[in-house]
């Protein structure tokens, strides 16, 4: 029987929801116009004022924030309390530029916990539960988000952080850990270590893991399942809006529920910024609609999604949002397709590939053309050049159905795809020269 | 009756090959036959070499995407009516020639030919019924 942490809110009426949505979202508008003044500047120049944003319907109206905002307002333009009353900061892993600090009040973090705990239910916890949570902790979402929403469902709580592999997997077996909390790739390892250690799934007591803050594909799902012998939920977040609990995955497995008592989510077109039907391709846009500290009003998360309100089986009627399919920034429309190297990473890793592969866009003859160039492994090599033309004939026609369009797929030898700084270069477009 | 033959995928640019006789040379490998099957994007080059499954090793090592084949070697001008006697015997057995290339022997001045068929057995028992002559996998290594 599915477990809800929030009944009410998790199966309220979408008329309710609706509602309770208008009702925040216009408190939210008011609260940020008035305290910061990085926001209240950017909807001066649009020409909109707290009176213009009466519901959910007039949400479009309000202009964007981006990472680059982020970093224009770092590290205090963006905060909407006064330092006395926030608790906590959070912080991204500033890979990609300057990093992103996040501030929270005592309510900010019991809210976030809370969803997290929303999260932990989905996955079948209760309090008689063992929670292995195996994200990093410290400046990291991950740890602390899951730490926090496991000790409000009243598990025994496993702060490991992550790393000392044969560590968490001795205390797995001798604390008798029933959800596992961490990155899919790290649940992975885990699950190779168990096996290379002489053990079985029947040394172990899981039966669950909540697992995020990378992308990770299906076929990983099932490899993570079978090698720990659990059900893998998927959990979604992101440091500007909280931290993982945005959304969360019911026993359904096919979307995340967005928790929209708290986050309200749009689709836009990531080149023109219209908002799209419910079932569209595009760009994710997250409006925090309780947070008090951190606001974030309209944030563009880059992340490429579909949402969908179709009736979920497990009683939820919150919108569920699939999986990210890419990032609006690596983005290409191809013969006015949207395309996403991240789709062409799956094709290549559900045939048999190492993901090791470069896209070429060029137009000829006012005509895009879409070429892959994909790195040949051992067991795909053949002696004979018909064999590589049908393997390469097979591998274009498994990119075809999952873009929509043809390219032309070159088997090539491994290392011959240019790198720069280590990173392979993914995607050549020669279009931008002309 | 069976020779290994080492084949390994190159880009189809100046200066792959040599990068490839560069790694042999240096591993002592003496290279018997050679051949390269060319298309617009890539190479197969195919070798017959004195040690192939230490060279293959040494290929593998070096990062190269590497298989072993096993072809059949036989000598021409011995033949009844010479390679189109090869064919035509292969043809009347109902076996496919997948491909085929020439070298010469330095020490005995003769011809042979290699041969990647769809079908070894069938394709030797054809051939030693015919009477053709075909080398033993160390006839070729020593060479
Ligand atoms: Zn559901």
């Amino acid at each position: 029987m599915e477990r809800y942490w929030n009944k009410e809110i998790e199966c309220m009426s979408r008329e309710d929801m609706k509602k309770l949505q208008d009702e925040r979202l216009v408190a939210q508008v008011k609260h940020v116009y008035a305290n910061v003044p990085y926001y209240k500047k950017l909807m001066d120049e649009k020409g909109v004022t707290p009176d213009d944003i009466r519901s959910t319907a007039d949400l479009h109206k309000l202009p964007f924030l981006t990472k680059a905002d982020l970093r224009e307002a770092y590290p205090y333009g963006l905060l909407a309390k006064p330092l006395s009353e926030c608790v906590r900061i959070q912080s991204t892993s500033g890979t990609t530029g300057k990093r992103v600090v996040a501030f929270y009040t005592q309510h900010d973090i019991d809210l976030w916990e809370d969803c997290c705990a929303r999260a932990i239910t989905a996955a079948g916890g209760t309090k008689d539960d063992v929670c292995q949570v195996c994200y990093g902790y410290g400046l990291f979402t991950g740890g602390p988000g899951l730490n926090g929403g496991s000790h409000k469902v009243g598990c025994l709580t496993l702060p490991m952080s992550s790393g000392n592999t044969e560590r968490q997997i001795q205390f797995m077996i001798d604390l008798q850990s029933t959800i596992l909390c961490c990155t899919p790739s790290y649940a992975a390892y885990i699950g190779e270590t168990l096996h290379e250690m002489g053990y079985t799934t029947d040394d172990i007591k899981l039966k669950a893991g909540i697992f995020g803050a990378e992308p990770w594909t299906e076929e990983m799902r099932r490899e993570i399942e079978k090698s720990l012998g659990i059900k893998a939920y998927d959990i979604y977040g992101l440091t500007e809006t909280s931290g993982p609990g945005v959304s969360f995955e019911c026993s359904e497995q096919t979307g995340m529920h967005i928790n929209e008592d708290h986050f309200i989510a749009e689709i836009i077109d990531p080149d023109t910024g219209e908002v799209l039907p419910e079932g569209s391709k595009g760009e994710l846009v997250f409006t925090s609609i309780t947070k008090e500290a951190f606001p974030l009003l309209r944030y563009r998360t880059r992340d490429i999604c579909v949402l969908t309100r179709e009736k979920c089986s497990c009683g939820r009627t919150l919108v569920k949002m699939s999986k990210p399919l890419g990032r609006s920034d690596d983005m290409l429309i191809i013969r006015g397709v949207n395309v996403f190297p991240s789709q062409i990473e799956t094709v290549l890793i559900e045939q048999g590939y190492a993901p090791n592969y470069q896209i070429e866009v060029d137009r000829i003859n006012n005509s895009d053309t879409l070429d892959v160039n994909v790195e040949m492994s051992d067991d795909k090599f053949s002696d004979m050049v018909k064999d590589i033309q049908q393997k390469e004939r097979e591998l274009a026609a498994a990119i075809k159905t999952m873009l929509g369009i043809s390219p032309k797929v070159h088997l090539v030898p491994p290392k011959t795809i240019a790198r720069s700084e280590g990173k392979a270069v993914r995607v050549i477009d020669k279009r931008k020269l002309v | 009756m069976l020779i290994k033959q080492i084949s390994i995928f190159v880009e189809n640019k100046p200066g792959r090959l040599s990068a490839v006789t560069k790694l042999l040379a240096e591993n002592n490998i003496d290279i018997r036959a050679l051949s390269v099957a060319d298309t617009k994007d890539f190479g197969i080059l195919r070798l017959i070499v004195n040690k192939p499954d230490e060279t293959c090793e040494a290929l593998k090592k070096a990062g190269w995407t590497v298989s072993l084949t096993n072809v059949i070697a036989i000598g021409i001008t011995d033949a009844p009516g010479g390679l189109s006697g090869v064919v035509e015997c292969l043809y009347a057995a109902n076996i496919s020639v997948e491909y085929m290339y020439a070298f010469i022997s330095k020490a005995e001045d003769q011809a042979y030919v290699i041969l990647r068929v769809d079908n070894n057995d069938r394709a030797i028992e054809a051939l030693v019924e015919n009477n053709f002559t075909l080398l033993k996998a160390s006839e070729v290594y020593d060479m």
